[in-house]
């Protein structure tokens, strides 16, 4: 039963965050950081997400390629 | 979001996954035993339909802000992934996502593996097979059409688009017999990514209670500008794998005027 539960959260896992969870948390954290500065702030942060996301990318691929160059 | 974007999106998304299972279960069809490998996609879809039956419903239920957080969130992350992939493969760090490589693999691991049958099913190789490539593909299939579906409230539409992917690669694919590697299968993932990442930043940022400068049309300008980054990023990159390249083979070779 634990080995089953444990393949199954780990096809999840693998399903959603995939390669490199460093995305994920970039991600969660923008989107965290959003909603604290829309509902705590009034600020309209629209522009944090993106900028998160891009950041994100840049950083998984530089991790994935820094061993290759 | 109009509808032909919705369906267009849908449509190419599924496709690519359709075409991934296709492979597989050629593979296993061809080189095992039909009968086996049509249970085993049989088994997949059930379970896939009953996936289908729970999720979608209890979607409906959950307002729509909260929804857009939850599934902006994970469509942002799916889409990083498909698109950390594309520009790794576009580059040149990455070997390009080749179906005919991929088939002949499989077909080489089913010729050799063993044969025998379990429960009701003549062979098990094929019919796991089978069952995983169709469950695992159709999984991400019915993900994209759900969460683009219910977030643009036309859960039909999105429905129509993927089983139309679906349809189409089987029935060119079954009518070839042979795994579609022509299908321009990065280039497709590339695209795929750049909208669910995109779509996945709006909802996402939605849902955390942003208001888009212009609404819906802000998607219009996220979407190119995540174009442009990609495609920045894959140039930067593919300029550092060739600057690698050319050190490399500069290193092999014996210096003009040296005494070696």
């Amino acid at each position: 039963m634990t080995r089953w539960l444990r393949s199954f959260g780990a096809f999840w896992y693998d399903f959603v965050i995939g390669d490199d969870w460093r995305g994920a948390a970039v991600v969660a954290g923008g989107l965290a950081a959003t909603a604290l500065l829309v509902h705590a702030a009034a600020v309209n942060a629209w522009w944090l997400l993106p900028v998160c996301v891009v950041a994100a990318l840049g950083w998984s691929l530089r991790r994935a390629t820094a061993g290759k160059r | 979001m109009n509808s032909l974007a919705l369906f267009l999106t849908v449509f190419i998304a599924c496709a690519v996954e359709a075409v991934e299972a296709l492979t597989i279960v050629l593979a296993a069809g061809l080189t095992r035993e039909w009968r086996s490998t049509f249970q085993g996609m049989a088994a997949a879809l059930a379970v896939l339909a009953v996936i289908v039956a729970v999720v979608g419903p209890a979607l409906t239920l959950v307002p729509l802000t909260g929804l857009r957080l939850v599934v902006g969130a994970l469509l942002a992350v799916f889409g990083l992934q498909w698109l950390r992939k594309a520009i790794l493969r576009a580059s040149g760090y990455k070997g390009l996502h080749d179906e005919e490589a991929i088939y002949t693999r499989q077909v080489t691991a089913a010729q050799a593996a063993a044969g025998g049958g379990r429960r009701g099913v003549r062979d098990w190789y094929a019919f796991t097979l089978a069952f995983k490539g169709v469950l695992l593909e159709g999984l991400e299939v019915v993900f994209i059409a759900i969460t683009f579906g219910d977030n643009q409230q036309n859960l039909g539409l999105a429905a129509v688009g993927a089983v139309a992917a679906v349809i189409v690669v089987a029935v060119v694919g079954f009518a070839v017999r042979a795994p579609l590697s022509r299908v321009p299968e990065n280039t497709l993932k590339f695209v795929v990514g750049i909208m669910l990442t995109s779509f996945g930043v709006f909802w996402g940022a939605e849902g955390a209670g942003v208001s888009w400068p212009g609404h819906d049309a802000a998607l219009l300008v996220l979407i190119p500008v995540m174009l442009l980054v990609a495609l920045g990023y894959t140039a930067l990159l593919r300029r550092a794998h060739e600057a690698v390249a050319t050190a490399g083979a500069q290193a092999v070779q014996p210096v003009e005027g040296s005494t070696v």
